[in-house]
């Protein structure tokens, strides 16, 4: 597959006050392919949305380069701006516009229309078109992230770039619109996309995993997975709250956290699950359960946090 | 209507003979005729974490802000800490905390500062803030950061003390709407570690969340679908009903039945 993003030793960093600096970006290279989703995890604050602002020449890079499309976001900034549809991570619509209003207005700017590429966003389009007299303003979660996605591929773009599109979605329009980035990609699109729910991480191609600046990880879900190597153990009693803080007592304990209704402990070699179990009876805990699981992506997640040392407390 | 709110066998907790900290019947709101709120009849207990779930659009906004009295019931009736929700507002609003998804704190402002400014509008004194200040800080281990500008806290600090100045006046229950909102996985679940130490004093916590492993935190979730409650009870309750594995399941086959577009 050819290169469709190629990033050399791109960084940036920002003043902050009058003699702080905060590295945004630490240097770091990345090359992504034609068709491919990529995927950028991590925080507020890690660095995605200078990484999109660099990408899709609205910003400037302190070192190296990038190309985009086969352009230079140096040199290129013209030709970057018609290859690709970026959607921000705050809502910029005109809220005071109709959602048609919207569309034809991002049409124009390209020097198009809504009819030419009418086809291409027909798929996204129908689930708003009934509403298409309503204001962006009078829209709603969903349904304004449909808008917005239909306004960036208006110019029939080759390569995405989505800042957090789902964020403050609930799961089932999440779904629905991971199933039409799926529909495009499957066009040939290139995706770049951002989010904090890790459980977005399996719907992509390749993920990176970003924290202050830094790539902590980046693969396939299948790969950083499989780089999970400590043991790791789903762990549930009458007392979670206990259970958690004596789980984090227990001598083979690597790591401890909630993870919806079980805790997952993953474990320091020496560990037996007898040993374990022992421990727990010995604490008197009832309708315990413990079992064995692959780790998610949110594990190793946490995991490369604290391998790189969470800057957070 | 009738969310079952029955103590159920598999509940971590005996609820038979705790009392009630919200209590509401049939509360319906319309705009219009556009019934955001369709006649929801609920109850929180004492000491309870209860999610609020909901699809976006289903209602779930503009309960919660009759429930903080903010805005008028069209119809039906509640009490909110044995305050009216209809009628009397304002001694709801002293008596409950509030942590919105947005962040609330004055960035402008030192950690002090801030608490003092939220404790003051709660109508504490200054000599018990100055108090439960020093008290707060120390178990938070933010005594350092005592005098720091709340803009140079990292994102997980601030919203650890934006809920900390949310119960600081000691409310009986605390309403957070989506607190954990593009934070790191490590301080999400630093954030849930606080809230069930608020919950050992004896607060109750009111929350909503589209991360549905939070929803496995909570004692009891309720699931909002086109403005009404289509299923209330503990997740391992209604993973069981609906014959599913995970809340997010459950959430995804309830929410599916949306009648109104999901906005």
């Amino acid at each position: 597959m050819p290169t469709s993003i190629a990033i050399e030793q791109i960084s940036k960093h920002f003043a902050v006050g009058k003699t702080g600096r905060v590295q945004a970006l630490h240097p770091f290279s990345l090359d992504i392919e034609k068709g491919e989703i990529f995927g950028l995890l991590g925080p507020d604050g890690a660095g995605k949305t200078t990484l999109f602002r660099i990408l899709t020449t609205l910003m400037l890079p302190d070192s190296g380069t990038a190309t985009v499309g086969g352009y230079d976001i140096l040199k290129d900034m013209k030709k970057i701006r018609e290859t690709v549809g970026y959607m921000p991570g705050r809502f910029s619509l005109y809220q005071d516009l109709s959602v048609e209003e919207n569309l034809r207005f991002f049409a124009t700017l390209f020097n198009t229309t809504l009819e030419a590429h009418y086809d291409f966003i027909k798929d996204i389009y129908t689930h708003i078109e009934p509403f298409k007299k309503r204001k962006a303003g009078n829209l709603s979660g969903g349904m304004k992230q449909k808008l917005a996605l239909c306004c960036a591929l208006i110019h029939k773009p080759r390569i995405l770039f989505l800042d957090e599109p789902t964020t403050g979605v609930d799961p089932v329009s999440r779904k629905e619109f991971w199933d039409m980035l799926k529909r495009l990609k499957a066009g040939g699109m290139t995706i770049l996309a951002s989010t904090p729910y890790m459980d977005e991480a399996e719907l992509c191609d390749r993920i990176g995993l970003i924290q202050s600046g830094r790539f902590i990880g980046r693969n396939t879900p299948e790969q950083l997975r499989a780089e999970f190597t400590a043991p790791l153990r789903a762990v549930r009693a009458s007392e979670m709250s206990r259970l958690l803080r004596d789980l984090r007592d227990y001598r083979y304990c690597r790591s401890c956290y909630a993870f919806g209704e079980f805790h997952h402990i993953s474990l320091e070699p020496g560990f037996s699950d007898e040993d374990l179990a022992g421990y727990l009876q010995r604490l008197h805990f009832s309708r315990l359960e413990i079992h064995p699981l692959e780790p998610t992506i949110e594990d190793c997640f946490m995991a490369l946090m604290q391998k790189g040392g969470a800057d957070e407390a | 209507m009738k969310p079952d709110i029955r103590p159920t066998a598999t509940s971590d907790r005996d609820t038979g003979t705790i009392p009630s900290v919200i209590h509401v019947e049939n509360l319906t709101k319309r705009f219009g005729d556009f019934t955001a709120v369709d006649h929801i009849s609920f109850d929180v207990r004492k000491g309870e974490i209860f999610g609020f779930l909901g699809a976006n659009g289903a209602g779930k906004t503009t309960a919660m802000r009759m429930l903080c009295g903010l805005s008028h019931p069209t119809e039906g009736h509640g009490t909110v800490a044995g305050f009216d929700i209809a009628r009397q507002q304002e001694a709801i609003k002293k008596n409950i905390g509030y942590m919105s998804q947005k962040f609330s704190l004055y960035n402008d402002l030192r950690v002090w500062e801030n608490i003092r400014l939220f404790a003051g509008i709660y109508g504490m004194r200054p000599k018990q803030i100055a108090t439960k200040t020093d008290a707060l800080l120390n178990r938070l281990g933010f005594m350092a950061e005592k005098n720091t500008f709340v803009e140079k806290l990292p994102l997980g600090w601030k919203q650890k003390l934006a809920f900390s100045v949310a119960i600081f006046h000691e409310p009986q229950i605390v309403f957070l709407d989506e607190p954990t909102g593009g934070v790191d996985p490590i301080t999400r679940r630093q954030f849930w570690e606080l809230i069930y130490e608020a919950v050992e004093q004896g607060i109750t916590v009111f929350v909503t969340t589209h991360y549905m492993d939070e929803a496995e935190y909570c004692d009891r979730v309720s699931i909002m679908v086109d403005g009404r409650i289509e299923a209330l009870d503990s997740p391992r309750e209604l993973k069981k009903q609906m014959n599913a594995r995970s809340m997010d399941e459950v959430f995804r086959q309830l929410a599916r039945k949306a009648q109104r577009s999901a906005d």
